[in-house]
């Protein structure tokens, strides 16, 4: 059963990258990206019980947070042009 | 006994979660806007990952006996529902920020311009209420 559900992931993440290449908008590839992300953590976990040494959970563990902050990061990049601005401070929202 | 229904209900739920995932992957390429995409993309990554966590949670704890790999998919769990859904929605109110509009079930854009959504989204207004909306001549 894990091979089964390794193979739905690599399928997915097959997909996932033709539609990081087609695009059309940033959003699309950024999005497509964030789910790769999702799938590798979750592939990681799969695979570990796969070959039964659950061993890499830690790294699933450590690259969802990079993966939520990388897609932030890059969100707030595209939309103010600098990492380090404090534009959410403002109370306009 | 307990061994069967352990492996019966991993198995259901990681089968579960595999359809979940391709059934999103296939959306995220076959939808017709950002949106939607959106919807099928953040569809897997809390039906799919909830599903697949709780099959391996329970083979971690009542096949392979491991009390740390069952913490650390819980864990794995539980940071995904915290980060998956703000990061969707992170990337729905950029997009729509930035100016790009949603599409209707007709195929035509549901507000008038890339300002209106632009607008929207800095907004607290409902959507689907009547001001926001495009005039009906231009849909």
């Amino acid at each position: 059963m894990f091979a089964v559900a390794t193979i739905a992931l690599l399928i997915t993440m097959v997909l996932a990258l033709g539609r990081a290449l087609a695009g059309p908008t940033l959003f699309d590839r950024l999005l497509a990206v964030n789910s790769f992300g999702t799938k590798t953590v979750l592939l990681i976990a799969v695979y570990g019980f796969l070959t039964g040494r659950p061993d890499f959970l830690d790294i699933a563990l450590v690259y969802t947070l990079i993966n939520f902050i990388g897609t932030v990061a890059v969100l707030k990049f595209f939309e103010v042009d600098d990492l380090g601005s404090g534009i959410y401070q403002e109370d306009d929202y | 006994m307990i061994d069967a229904a352990v492996w019966f209900v991993s198995w259901v739920a990681i089968l579960g979660g595999s359809v979940f995932i391709v059934a999103g992957g296939v959306g995220m390429v076959r939808f017709p806007d950002l949106y939607t995409r959106l919807h099928a993309a953040s569809m897997t990554d809390t039906g799919g990952a909830i599903l697949l966590s709780f099959g391996l949670f329970l083979q971690a704890v009542f096949v392979f006996g491991n009390a740390l790999a069952a913490i650390k998919v819980a864990l794995i769990l539980f940071f995904t529902l915290f980060t998956a859904p703000t990061a969707s929605h992170a990337l729905a109110k950029t997009a729509l920020l930035s100016g790009l509009v949603p599409l209707g079930a007709d195929g035509k854009p549901v507000l008038g311009s890339p300002e209106a959504a632009a607008r929207l989204a800095r907004s607290r207004a409902d959507p689907t209420s009547d001001e926001t909306r495009a005039p009906k001549e231009t849909r």
